[in-house]
């Protein structure tokens, strides 16, 4: 299976952004071993940014690969929710 | 509503829309810097006002605007406000124009796990701002986010948070919102008027079997507008064009200039010709010389070198041309000069807000000295009386402020007689009014004709015979004593 290809779009530094940022990297560390590449836009300081992803809400995370391309919408607390919607299938139970 | 009396607070200023008569019935326009919340039913002309708002900034004072769509993709806007006339491609490509595309991305599974908001959306309604510097927003439509976010809440404060930060960029915003009727809640969810300083309301009712569309200003915050409904049109090429009635002055300069009415006799009988500025209506039962004295306004007019508008309802130009010459009078030769134009149209082809805003064009672009419609009554069949009586203000105040001496003729359903609603609509609004009657007379039909009425002029009042041949209409000798023309009856 190929890395998972993650950008998460957050604006500005707020508890929420810090968060989701923090929610994501556990999941991933905990599910994706090392094969996962996040990249992080601060939409205030790239607004083109969100303008071509039509982002409308943050945080929102999308999975360009593997294939198909999911989005995400919110600080990624529900767990489960983030598995179910990256088609991850978790490692611990 | 007299302007000049009213206490002032003239705090808030006002942006000129430049949508027609809207202007007007807003006492100048939208409160600069505030969001206005415009709702209303499906179809009922939201959208094209939002994007009007834009492209009359961009083509009137050369302001950049932002559309924010919530619900029809860019690509859709483009090709459907082409067929208004507005070319968005190239706006855009000048940079006087943005879209911040915020339709629902249905090409993707998307979830929410967890907590947000919805601040991407300002950070981009700012970028796009600052990007062309934009002064107008519009935000098509907010029910479309009710539907893609769940959380009202989240919505409610986010819309908040746009309006005040538009205030700050000193941005005015139209937003649309839909409502589920005519008359009842501002807008569907509930909150979208209370993020708005300003309401309008766009309504697209059945009345009387006929679609009617009209436009009202709820509210504006700290300051003054007119009140009450105004009827609107989507005029193709230019989009909505509000006819505002009572916020038109009724007293335009009137003129001392006259002019001829085309029959040297009707002219004596008015004091020496129509005034320039004015409009007569000519009412008679079919058959009583109406469409002549038509033709013979038309000819005199041209005659004397002016340019004639024949505006028809009744009959087709092949029938108007054949009538005309039955009385020596060339229409083809005269349209072929330039100096007429003639237009023939069904009542039925159109509202009669859309044959109002043709007939301006027409005017406009014609640029006519007189103007002849026959019949006006022939376009109340299509509309209701209050519709009806709206289209008569409008375009009597109309010729009247382009200074066209307009003549409409009015059919009176009896033969014998006077009584018309059409003539108790209009008679108050037109300057003259010149009868034209049957009347019988020694076991015969007789016509008669007289003038009625002559605002700011002496004028016979005798009633006269006239009768019509081959060379057109020839006004005679009065009546002897007892003539009882507007009742029909002659007693001798």
């Amino acid at each position: 299976m190929g890395k998972y290809h993650l950008k998460l779009y957050i604006t500005g530094q707020t508890p929420r952004s810090e968060n989701a940022i923090r929610n994501l990297r556990e999941i991933c560390t905990e599910n994706l071993d090392e094969k996962y590449e996040i990249e992080i836009i601060d939409i205030l300081e790239h607004p083109q940014l969100a303008e071509d992803e039509r982002i409308l809400a943050t945080p929102t995370l999308i999975k360009s690969l593997p294939p198909p391309l999911r989005r995400l919408i919110g600080d990624l607390s529900e767990t489960e929710k983030v598995l179910f919607g990256l088609d991850i299938r978790p490692c611990k139970m | 509503m007299v302007i000049d009396q009213l206490p002032s607070i003239n705090d808030v200023k006002k942006l000129t829309t430049g949508i027609e008569g809207f202007d007007l019935i807003s006492l100048g326009g939208l409160p600069i810097g505030r969001t206005t919340l415009v709702s209303g039913t499906a179809g009922s002309g939201k959208s094209v006002l939002a994007a009007q708002f834009l492209a009359e900034g961009i083509r009137q004072w050369n302001q950049s605007g932002v559309l924010v769509t919530f619900e029809e993709h860019p690509e859709d806007i483009r090709l459907n406000m082409a067929s208004l006339g507005w070319d968005i491609p190239t706006w855009e490509a000048e940079g006087k124009w943005v879209f911040v595309d915020a339709s629902p991305v249905y090409d993707e599974d998307s979830v929410v796990a967890g907590s947000y908001d919805l601040s991407a959306l300002l950070v981009r309604i700012q970028h796009a701002i600052h990007k062309i510097q934009a002064s107008r927003v519009a935000i098509d439509s907010l029910g479309a986010i009710f539907s893609q976010f769940q959380e009202v809440r989240i919505i409610r404060l986010e819309l908040l948070r746009i309006a005040t930060a538009m205030k700050s960029l000193k941005v005015t915003t139209v937003m649309t919102s839909e409502r589920e009727q005519e008359y009842g809640h501002i807008a569907r969810f509930g909150v979208e008027e209370f993020v708005a300083d300003n309401v309008v309301i766009l309504r697209n009712s059945l009345d009387e079997q006929i679609r009617h569309r009209t436009i009202e200003i709820l509210k504006f915050r700290g300051t003054y507008h007119h009140k009450g409904e105004y009827p609107f049109t989507v005029v193709p090429g230019e989009g909505i064009v509000v006819v505002p009635l009572i916020a038109i002055k009724l007293n335009q300069q009137s003129s001392e200039l006259r002019v001829t009415s085309g029959n040297s006799m009707l002219d004596t009988m008015c004091g020496g010709g129509i005034f320039r500025d004015s409009i007569i209506l000519v009412s008679g039962a079919t058959g009583t010389g109406k469409t002549l004295m038509v033709t013979e306004f038309i000819a005199g007019g041209y005659s004397q070198g002016e340019r004639c508008l024949l505006l028809a309802f009744e009959e087709s130009r092949e029938q108007l041309y054949r009538n005309a010459k039955g009385w020596g009078i060339d229409y083809e030769k005269m349209e072929q000069s330039g100096a007429l134009k003639i237009i023939s149209t069904y009542p039925e082809n159109a509202t009669l807000e859309d044959h109002l805003a043709t007939i301006k064009r027409q005017i406009e672009n014609f640029k006519p000295n007189r103007l002849a419609l026959d019949s006006i009554s022939a376009l109340e069949r299509i509309t209701t009386s209050k519709g009806f009586r709206e289209f008569v203000i409008g375009i009597a105040s109309f010729v009247k402020a382009h200074q066209v001496a307009s003549l409409f003729t009015s059919t009176t359903p009896d033969l014998i007689g006077g009584k018309s609603v059409t003539d108790a609509h209009i008679s108050t609004l037109t300057d003259s009014i010149v009868l034209l009657r049957y009347v019988e007379a020694q076991e015969q039909i007789r016509r008669a004709i007289t003038v009625l009425k002559m605002r700011g002029s002496m004028h016979e009042k005798l009633i006269r015979e006239f009768t019509i041949d081959g060379q057109g209409l020839h006004i005679g000798e009065p009546f002897g004593v007892d003539t009882h023309v507007l009742s029909g009856n002659q007693k001798i």
